[in-house]
């Protein structure tokens, strides 16, 4: 009863918007039976907006497709998809006002938005309560597994651990030490406490790890620190971000740590867009990890680059991030057409089990809200993009890390009711 | 030795960013008492004015001087940074000395308008505008006395800013132009490349140097020497510490205060633009930049001794060997069979962030004994 209404809420405010508004785009409206109002919250302004608002495009554009495609069709009837874009404003109580406003005043069945995990976790207990579902498209630290929760982005194992495995065995600097750096927030961290197990594992050593306050571009200790544990070369873990990797790659360069002279960086959060802002001259040589890498030599890969240029410009470029965005709006319009109703609980149920044939290669949604997923190992070039180096198959997501001490025996599955959030294995 | 020479010169480093960040603070704020929070984004100004004579020198007339475009862009970031400076100062500061409170709100709203300014104005038409200001400013002052004293002196005042809102029109137009990255407003942060002089290392006594980090000695360096010339010799300089003893004194006795304060605050504001040339060369240029570096400004100063460039100058050079004796673990290397409970502890600070605390909680330990800092203002000035 509860959730008709927010429908009805939801179809009011769509109407209200066609009028009102002239978003949502692609397609005739002559042409569809009805439409429905999907929320896409981001920050707009402050300093993730640089970011996020690549995520407000890509959505957008995966809109606008549906739509031109003939919108989603439920029930025997199609519906034109119309959005309401909120401005999170890189302020993470806004994140989860901004929530609230789009479930109960707007009534929208569905919420596109977050970047950062403190984003995330202000919003959790918002989604929960309401019990709706926001759909969060980025790489992150996971250890977190909620039912109103659907993650496309990669979790550790899809990202950092076969790039750890990469760099200890078959990067130039194979069999070498490891300095890990990052800034100073719940991701690198978690992250780092990953990677030092991993590398234990492997019979490597750790020789030194530091964590940069966000904000700080004072690297000069650090750069003696690593110059100290690594004398001749060796592998840097870098999950360092936005900015402060501007700060840490030109004076590391002024440093003489540079592949030339033995030192690897591996990066987890330099995509394409981050490469075009630091310089590839300062990049040249160190590698990335990703699901997506925009060089994917697949058309399915080019089509989305196309696409994305045509409609935004022709210097834009796509990322990780940014397919993740793309492919939550197919997978969740492919559930509700199978679910056959926009109710939350019947898509939720709809939803494990999706494939799409993603820009990455096909991908599933799992029973616990994640993503099986290709993970790519590229080497930085020099003209900004990553030569693809190796690509794993398909690799299932672990919500709960299984090398992480405080996660290891658990997972997640939602299909079960006996098991749930967190369940020994 | 090597160890030794190593962590001085880190030392240095950090400590030359954090002084040629203050300086222009500790004049500000050190001299006029002004809390000015705008003082980070004035640094951001010059950060961007580096930017953009980067680009401008890369336009085929000015190719060939590429080089030394680091050079230029230090003297236009004093004067843009400046310029900015002189008119906070005129339309906002001027009307709120002596309530520090105002003060703080005013100029905070002030760096909140410099930081969207850049992010939704096209740098080109922001520099058009500077210019316009530059001029306006500048050109009354250097008519011939006889027409300043003319009754009509207003009319000209007047016909010379429409003429400087022209040439900033017209500039704004031409830079937006012929650099096709100027053109357009953008919240991205932006890059400055160092010229090829100046990156990599230099080798000195067997010890490598990052030539940026010389680079920003140097220019630290000079800016000290040449405002603390400025101060001491020149007959401004002498007024402007007249004015800061005693202000109602140097009034009676003649000194034009209130030209007194625009200069003054010029001076501060100017340095805040030559130090955002500096960090433009250590990470990259965005509406934030300042921002990180205001908090560390004040510390610096407010250890320093309020009033005091000599202070100034040792708070920042210990607090930069400090960080890297501390964040970089040094005393470890130094001693490395020191018992195990103090080697976990120096480990456990030796990280970056974990470094900052303890700094900081040094410093409030020593202004619980010496609350004015290192070296406290003394006379009569001290009361009021």
């Amino acid at each position: 009863m509860r959730i008709s209404r927010r429908i009805l809420a939801g179809l009011a405010t769509a109407s209200l918007a066609v009028t009102a508004t002239s978003c949502g785009g692609g397609g005739t409206s002559g042409s569809f039976d009805d439409t429905v109002t999907v929320g896409i919250l981001h920050s707009l302004s402050g300093t993730m907006a640089i970011s996020e608002s690549t995520l407000v495009d890509t959505e957008k554009m995966a809109i606008e497709e549906i739509n031109a495609a003939g919108g989603v069709k439920v029930g025997g009837k199609s519906y034109k998809i119309e959005y309401i874009v909120e401005d999170g404003a890189s302020d993470w109580p806004t994140f989860a006002e901004k929530s609230k406003k789009l479930i109960d005043q707007d009534g929208v069945p569905v919420v596109f938005g977050g970047w950062t995990s403190a984003s995330r976790k202000a919003m959790l207990p918002v989604y929960e309560s309401k019990d709706a579902f926001l759909y969060y498209p980025i790489q992150y630290e996971a250890q977190e597994c909620s039912n109103n929760i659907f993650y496309t982005g990669a979790t550790p194992n899809q990202q950092s651990e076969p790039a750890t495995d990469f760099m200890y065995k078959r990067s130039p600097a194979a069999g070498g030490d490891f300095f890990l750096v990052g800034s100073d927030y719940v991701f690198p961290r978690t992250s780092n406490t990953i990677t030092k197990a991993q590398v234990k594992q492997l019979g490597g050593k750790v020789v030194g790890e530091d964590y940069l306050p966000l904000g700080n571009t004072e690297v000069a200790p650090i750069i003696s620190k690593i110059k100290k544990a690594l004398p001749d070369g060796g592998i840097i873990i870098n999950t360092l971000n936005g900015d402060q990797n501007v700060a840490f790659f030109k004076q590391i360069q002024d440093a003489g740590i540079t592949p030339s002279s033995g030192y690897y960086v591996m990066n987890y959060s330099i995509a394409e867009e981050e490469i075009s802002t630091i310089g590839p001259e300062f990049l040249e040589g160190h590698y990335g990890a990703w699901n997506y890498m925009m060089s994917i030599d697949t058309p399915a890969s080019k089509k989305f680059a196309a696409s994305f240029k045509k409609r935004w410009g022709a210097d834009r470029v796509v990322a990780d991030p940014q397919e993740s965005a793309y492919n939550m709006v197919y997978l969740w319009k492919q559930a509700v057409e199978d679910a056959g109703t926009f109710d939350d609980n019947a898509v939720r149920e709809a939803l494990v089990g999706q494939k799409f044939d993603a820009p990455q290669g096909p991908v599933e949604v799992m029973p616990n809200h994640h993503l099986s997923q290709t993970v790519r190992i590229g080497e930085i070039n020099a003209e900004g993009g990553f030569t693809i180096l190796e690509e794993t198959g398909v690799v299932l997501p672990q919500a709960w890390n299984q090398k992480h001490p405080s996660s290891k025996g658990f997972a997640c599955d939602w299909t079960d009711p006996s098991k749930g959030e967190k369940y020994k294995l | 030795m090597e160890l030794l020479l190593d962590s001085l010169f880190n030392g240095v480093a950090i400590g030359s960013v954090l002084l040629v960040a203050a300086l222009g603070l500790a004049i500000v704020f050190g001299l006029m008492g002004v809390i000015n929070l705008a003082h980070g984004e004035l640094m951001m100004l010059g950060a961007y004015t580096t930017y953009v004579t980067q680009l401008i020198f890369k336009l085929p007339i000015l190719k060939p001087f590429y080089n030394s475009y680091i050079i230029v862009s230090i003297f236009l970031a004093f004067i843009v940074s400046g310029v900015v400076g002189i008119l906070l100062e005129k339309t906002i500061i001027r009307k709120l000395y002596g309530s520090p409170l105002e003060t703080l709100l005013a100029t905070w709203g002030v760096s909140l308008i410099l930081q969207q300014f850049v992010r939704s104005v096209p740098l080109a038409y922001g520099t058009g505008l500077v210019i316009s200001l530059l001029i306006g400013l500048f050109l009354p002052t250097t008519f011939p006395s006889k027409i300043k004293e003319s009754i009509n002196f207003k009319y000209f005042k007047f016909s010379s800013w429409i003429f400087a809102a022209f040439t900033g029109v017209l500039s704004g137009s031409v830079i937006s132009s012929s650099v096709s990255k100027l053109s357009r407003a953008s919240a991205r942060n932006v890059d400055v490349t160092a010229p090829s002089w100046m990156r990599g290392q230099v080798e000195i006594i067997g010890t490598a140097f990052p030539k940026t980090r010389l680079m920003i000695i140097v220019i630290t360096l000079i800016s000290v020497v040449a405002i603390t010339l400025f101060l001491n010799q020149s007959a401004w300089g002498m007024r402007i510490r007249a004015v800061t003893q005693n202000r109602q004194m140097s009034d009676c006795l003649g000194i034009s205060t209130e030209k007194v304060d625009i200069i003054t605050f010029g001076i501060g504001s100017g340095l805040a633009g030559v130090a955002g040339v500096a960090v433009s060369l250590l990470g990259s240029v965005g509406p934030n930049v300042g921002g990180n570096y205001i908090v560390g400004c004040f510390m610096v100063v407010v250890l320093g001794g309020v009033g005091n460039l000599l202070g100034t100058v040792l708070a920042s050079f210990g607090i930069g060997i400090m960080t890297d004796l501390i964040g970089a673990g040094r005393l470890l290397s130094i001693w490395p069979d020191m018992p195990l409970p103090l080697s976990n502890t120096i480990n456990f600070f030796a990280t970056t962030s974990m470094a900052r605390v303890m700094i900081f909680a040094l410093i409030v330990i020593f202004l619980q004994f010496k609350p004015t800092g290192l070296f406290p203002q003394k006379g009569r000035m001290v009361e009021s």
